[in-house]
């Protein structure tokens, strides 16, 4: 390929213009880790903190000492393992008679599904749902609501409905069930969707901090988000502060608590980082979800 | 039949968790009272409504939520697009994917983490500000500079740190630029699989009839984008009374309700005043007036791309 003087110099001031997007897009991550490690006193500096200038873990130390953030990560690890494996059941459980273009009465079983994805009660009606049924402070509030929708499932029908009828009709002559069919090979054959869709179901549950906030008042059944809003958004930290050990006082700020309560809810989405890429650019191509 | 057993449990999900509650919206037609329940509230007719379409409130929220949405459209929408055009230019594979890796990073963060960290980036201490006061230094520096080589007297900017997140206007600029932060990566994601659909053969043959990488950006890559641009720009139109809820709550404080306040923030302030049914109310209009959008736009999407690209 030929290239000339322009085109050679546009390619280096692309390389450098991406490269500064991708820092500046990284640094208030890095920013707020750095400041996660100062001392009080180097916190308290204006100052761009591209580095600790010493190590302190005092804030960690603080943070790892309340009781409140191992509640909040037991709670959010919780919703997130039973909430993402009961939608996966309920969403093929729904999505699998749908795919079938024999079901009786499919076109209306479809519109009521497909109706509840562009109109909702809105707000308040689901509030007092949620009360009458006795879900205010109960853990069950994370999950039952979340339980499926009707995108997943219409997802999921159409993945099912690639999958080669034959299959089905072999095993229903060898007397299977049609859970079991779903169960045996249905689901083992769409792993690579029902992967995205668990993805998509585990970040809504690790990120959700709404419900929390709204339904439940109980402190032992909060998630790791409210601790996080209610140290970093409402400036909390003496919450954390309560059972400090007097002589580490000089050694942080409300700030650099703050910096490290962000940084110890970060590190598990960063450890599953490259898993969670690799399936949401799968799930982005699925675009639509018409028949 | 098997098959209708099976739908049963997620049909009863659907009846409780998405029926019950739009049956729910009568209590926009009720005054509704705790102690009688929805079923003896006494009926109240349009009152909620008319009192809601009167409350200057509710008109202020209404206001800035289309005001908002309509800056995201016109710069959240552009960057993702303008990103991909770039990163399809670059040729080294490594880099590309690490660019990529990064600017796709926040959006797996929640608002409240996200809230937390930009509270402190853009807080007066914070770097962004400290930027400001080494642009406003160099300004400075260079006024002096002038006024002492041209004996004028140019006034110095004073150094006052931008209040961000306290000033209505800043405000939105932060609304919007994080806003970007969070989602440039994963929109662009949508514009570099259609870009890496385009056959090489077209670029070799444009190559060949001497034409430069700008003019086969303009007449091969942004014609073939077209569709999906339009596409998702309708969509996002159907998308206008969400204005980005977890965002701003987890941003916005009472100085900035005059610029910040949307109707799902109003919805849920009401509601926590027990105003039931006026909050009832103004997430019945946001519901309906949102429902429309999403058919008209799905209708236009389906006509323009024939069929294909409609959501359903």
């Amino acid at each position: 390929m030929q290239t000339t003087f322009s085109e050679k110099t546009f390619n280096y001031l692309n390389f450098i213009l991406l490269g500064g997007i991708a820092i500046l897009s990284l640094y208030p991550f890095w920013y707020i880790l750095s400041l996660s490690f100062s001392s009080a006193a180097t916190a308290t500096q204006q100052s761009l903190h591209l580095w600790p200038k010493e190590i302190c873990l005092a804030s960690y130390r603080m943070v790892f000492s309340d009781p409140d953030m191992l509640t909040g990560y037991t709670n959010t690890i919780i919703r997130t393992v039973a909430g993402t494996f009961l939608t996966m059941l309920f969403t093929c459980l729904g999505a699998y008679p749908l795919s079938k273009p024999y079901l009786p009465y499919r076109k209306c079983f479809m519109l009521f599904v497909l109706i509840t994805m562009i109109f909702s009660g809105g707000l308040v009606p689901i509030y007092l749902l949620i009360k009458n049924l006795g879900l205010i402070n109960n853990i069950w509030v994370y999950i039952l609501p979340l339980l499926t929708n009707a995108f997943n499932i219409l997802v999921v029908k159409n993945f099912f409905q690639s999958i080669p009828e034959s299959i089905a009709e072999s095993a229903r002559i060898d007397g299977a069930s049609e859970l079991r069919i779903l169960f045996q090979f249905y689901m083992p054959l769409s792993k690579p969707i029902l992967t995205t869709v668990a993805l998509w179901t585990a970040v809504i549950h690790w990120n959700m901090w709404f419900d929390a906030m709204i339904f439940v008042y109980d402190n032992k059944l909060q998630v790791l988000q409210t601790f996080l809003q209610r140290i970093v958004i409402q400036g909390q930290t003496s919450l954390i502060e309560k059972g400090a050990i007097n002589y580490d006082i000089a050694q942080y700020t409300s700030e650099t608590l703050k910096a490290a309560v962000t940084v110890v809810t970060i590190v598990p989405i960063l450890l599953v980082y490259p898993f969670l890429q690799k399936y949401f650019i799968k799930g982005i191509m699925i675009g639509s979800v018409k028949e | 039949m098997q098959l209708v057993w099976m739908l049963v449990p997620v049909l009863l999900f659907f009846i409780i968790f998405s029926y019950i509650p739009m049956c729910g919206l009568i209590i926009a037609f009720k005054d509704y009272r705790m102690d009688l329940g929805i079923i003896h509230s006494p009926w109240a007719g349009l009152a909620n409504l008319s009192e809601l379409l009167q409350a200057f409130e509710f008109r202020k929220a209404l206001t800035n939520t289309i005001i908002i949405s309509m800056l995201r459209l016109s710069f959240g929408f552009v960057a993702p697009v303008l990103l991909a055009l770039l990163l399809n230019e670059i040729r080294v594979t490594w880099y590309k994917r690490t660019i990529q890796t990064i600017v796709y990073l926040p959006y797996f963060f929640s608002w409240v983490l996200l809230g937390g960290i930009i509270l402190t980036v853009f807080s007066s201490n914070g770097p962004m500000n400290l930027v400001y006061m080494l642009l406003l230094d160099i300004c400075n520096f260079c006024l002096g500079q002038i006024n002492s080589l041209f004996g004028t007297n140019l006034h110095h900017f004073a150094f006052s740190p931008i209040q961000f997140m306290t000033n209505r206007h800043w405000f939105l600029f932060v609304l919007i630029l994080t806003g970007i932060w969070q989602e440039v990566g994963y929109s662009a994601i949508i514009y570099l699989a259609a870009l890496a659909g385009i056959p090489v053969e077209l670029y070799e043959s444009a190559n060949v009839d001497g034409a430069g990488r700008w003019h086969q950006t303009i007449h091969i890559t942004l014609p073939v984008l077209m569709p999906t641009i339009v596409t998702l720009f309708l969509l996002r139109l159907g998308q206008i009374l969400n204005a980005g809820f977890d965002q701003i709550y987890n941003l916005y404080n009472p100085i900035v309700y005059d610029s910040a306040d949307i109707i799902d923030t109003y919805v849920l302030r009401i509601l926590q005043n027990m105003d039931f049914s006026l909050a009832t109310a103004a997430g019945m209009f946001k519901s309906i007036i949102g429902m429309i959008l999403i058919v008209t736009v799905n209708m236009i999407v389906n006509k323009y791309t024939k069929g294909e690209k409609g959501l359903w």
